[in-house]
């Protein structure tokens, strides 16, 4: 029973009205700035700094512009997860007919890569361990 | 005053030798006294040389203190007493013994007056460090502990060359002012470059430190790349060429930080960002500049370390760090996510935390000296920052959607650890003065004029704005399960298939020519054999009994011979 009410409880975000009295609290904010830009005078150091609200301007466009250029940069530079993980298999079964003809070499390379594929299952398994009480 | 020759790394290496040997409640009250006492004693250190030895035909000064060196060898103390306590409920003797060496190392490198103690301590902090990624103990951990430990261990190679031809240049191994004239001082450079996580060699830091054991990383973070920019304060300030890698640094990784899921990974591509200040600073050389660089190190340590300890906390307790699994945990963990905050709005140097006080100076010294376009690249960075590591950590951990864990605060060790950082940023917020006062230049500088303090809100919230707007829009790039591509992507898959496709060729090939030299003398021998197999050839299998009848002729012949001589 005490899970269970616990699992209902409702926590401060967890009711909108809230999250939209932070946002307008955040609008509110904003909109006082912008009106001290006008009311506080001060010491420029350089001619920009004299464009009427160039810092609130260059913040906002500056994060726009960060966001949608870093979004563009995941259509070329995300791969799944386990990317770097599976390197040996994709090259395992081209690489094993090149060297048919040297006993040894073979066998090195098979104990390779028995011993990734076993990485990757206690990878797998282990992923998600932080710390280890390796002490008695 | 017993100690005073003793320099700050020997009281570590000597606890990490007592952490070796003990165990529970009391290896955790000796390493907690070992900061204090190494505090305590420091504090009363003068400037000047301390210890000083010949060696060959050059001086070595193991310890030397002035100013600069101080203020790192201050915050280095900070930093280790607040990480070991957050580790105290560690049972894990490699990662205890690691954590006192490695401060030591570091405290070492910041005390040396010659490259070659340097040199030592270098590497040092690379041999100790790399236990704290292993520790983890997992595969991938210890792929990424063997990458770092092999680019570390190269910049310290790189170092030692350098100070070889410095050494050969000037006659003098000492560790002051090098600047970038002929071949030792651009050595120097790359190495400390490397180590300070320059562009194109930043890969390591991003690589291994998300890869290491929740509270090692913490303790990753505070040292290795403040001893670079400290290097890089000694040898290299005023140094033009820093000025534009400094500002490269700080725009970057913000990209990167943006559409990283894992959320440790995050900070470090932040820590980045934020050792790009020190760098700039450290290039623009003048006085207001230099003590901004050294008063940012002094704080992102603190700031930094209060970051990776939250999400530490997050990852020791749900088990989980990508912010597509995470959200919601401001529900059970209030505590975590207040510290957390408080971390966020010191990085993002809001006006009364710690960041703001020092990233101010960097920015101010930059339109002083005209640097027009690079204070725009750090205005950019600064709002940046805001995006991915002011909103983005506690929003993806902490608020977002619901993810259903409902994981408990940490252990108070924990708690405490992150505590004491968080007050010391709002601490030194409130009252940069004391901070000032360690730094090495008087300037009688002000963070707090209406200018900057209107300026700095205003950039802040119009950036916090943006990440509504684009959220409410659902622009803003959504967690997503994924590895993105770096500079890591040349070394750890472009070259080795590179190197796999020229071994195939290489055996191809190799197969051929032994096919071709074994039919090649296979057919050499049939033709010998063809020669010699007639009836009594050399290589015939029979031979006629006349040949015989000859060689008996013969050998009675000689018979006879002998005979006659005796």
């Amino acid at each position: 029973m005490d899970s269970n009410q616990k699992q209902n409880k409702q926590y401060l975000f967890d009711n909108p009205k809230n999250v939209n009295r932070i946002l307008y609290l955040l609008y509110a904010c904003c909109t006082l700035l912008v009106v001290l830009d006008f009311v506080i005078h001060r010491h420029v150091y350089h001619s920009w700094e004299n464009l009427p609200l160039f810092y609130p301007i260059y913040g906002f466009v500056g994060c726009v512009i960060l966001v949608l250029i870093a979004r563009w940069m995941r259509t070329f530079l995300m791969r799944p997860e386990d990317y770097y993980d599976n390197f040996y298999d994709d090259h395992h079964d081209s690489s094993v007919d090149h060297h048919c003809d040297n006993n040894s070499e073979n066998i090195l390379e098979n104990a390779a890569n028995e011993h990734t594929h076993k990485g990757a299952s206690e990878q797998a398994k282990n992923n998600k361990i932080g710390d280890h009480n390796v002490d008695a | 005053m017993w100690m005073l020759e003793l320099p700050p790394f020997t009281l570590f290496f000597i606890g990490g030798l007592i952490a070796a040997m003990t165990r529970g409640k009391l290896r955790g009250a000796i390493m907690v006294a070992i900061p204090v006492i190494s505090a305590i004693h420091l504090w009363t250190v003068p400037e000047g040389i301390h210890l000083q030895l010949a060696f060959l035909d050059y001086e070595l000064v193991p310890y030397r203190a002035d100013k600069l060196s101080l203020m790192f060898g201050y915050v280095f103390h900070i930093a280790a007493f607040i990480s070991i306590i957050y580790s105290l409920h560690v049972k894990d003797t490699v990662q205890q013994v690691a954590t006192m060496l490695y401060a030591g190392s570091a405290l070492g490198a910041v005390f040396a007056g010659d490259l070659l103690t340097l040199f030592i301590f270098w590497e040092l902090l690379a041999f100790t460090s790399v236990f704290l990624i292993w520790a983890r103990r997992t595969t991938r951990a210890y792929h990424a502990g063997m990458r770092y430990l092999i680019i570390q261990v190269l910049s310290g190679v790189i170092l030692l060359v350098g100070a070889l031809f410095y050494a050969a240049e000037t006659g003098s191994l000492a560790f002051s002012h090098i600047g970038l004239e002929g071949v030792a001082g651009w050595l120097i450079f790359i190495a400390f470059g490397i180590k300070c996580a320059f562009p194109f060699a930043h890969n390591w830091l991003t690589d291994a430190y998300p890869e290491a054991t929740p509270t090692g990383t913490v303790i990753l973070s505070a040292f290795t790349t403040k001893v670079a920019v400290y290097a890089l304060a000694r040898a290299y300030p005023g140094t033009e060429l820093l000025i534009y890698i400094g500002a490269a640094m700080t725009c970057f990784p913000i990209f990167f930080a943006v559409i990283e899921n894992d959320l440790r990974r995050v900070l470090a591509y932040s820590l980045i960002n934020q050792v790009g200040f020190m760098v700039v600073g450290i290039g623009i050389g003048t006085a207001l500049a230099i003590n901004g660089a050294v008063a940012h190190a002094f704080n992102d340590v603190i700031f930094k370390g209060l970051l990776f300890m939250s999400m530490g906390a997050v990852l020791h307790m749900t088990g989980r760090i990508n912010g597509s699994d995470l959200g919601g945990l401001y529900k059970t963990m209030p505590k975590t996510t207040i510290l957390c905050i408080i971390g966020a709005a010191s990085i993002s140097a809001f006006p009364l935390f710690s960041g703001f006080v020092s990233k101010s100076m960097v920015m101010s010294a930059a339109l002083e000296t005209g640097h027009d376009w690079v204070w725009l690249m750090l205005l950019f960075a600064s709002a940046g920052v805001f995006h991915h590591a002011g909103i983005k950590i506690p929003y993806f951990a902490f608020f977002a959607h619901d993810s259903g864990l409902r994981a408990s605060d940490p252990p108070s060790n924990m708690l405490f650890a992150m505590f004491i950082a968080a007050s010391l940023c709002i601490a030194i917020g409130i009252y940069p003065a004391a901070l000032y006062s360690l730094l090495p230049y008087d300037t009688g500088y002000n963070p707090y004029d209406a200018t900057h303090v209107l300026a700095q809100t205003q950039l802040l919230f119009f950036s916090a704005l943006a990440f509504v707007w684009l959220n409410l829009r659902g622009m803003y790039p959504p967690e997503l399960r994924s590895t993105n591509l770096d500079v890591d992507w040349i070394y750890r898959r472009a070259i080795p298939t590179a190197l796999h496709k020229l071994t195939a060729v290489v055996w191809k090939a190799d197969g051929r020519l032994r096919q071709t030299i074994k039919g090649k003398l296979s057919q050499c021998q049939s033709i010998i054999a063809n020669k010699h197999k007639g009836l009594g050839g050399l290589l015939s299998g029979s031979y006629p009994s006349g040949n015989m009848v000859l060689w008996v002729a013969v050998i009675l012949a000689s018979y006879l011979f002998i005979g006659f001589l005796g």
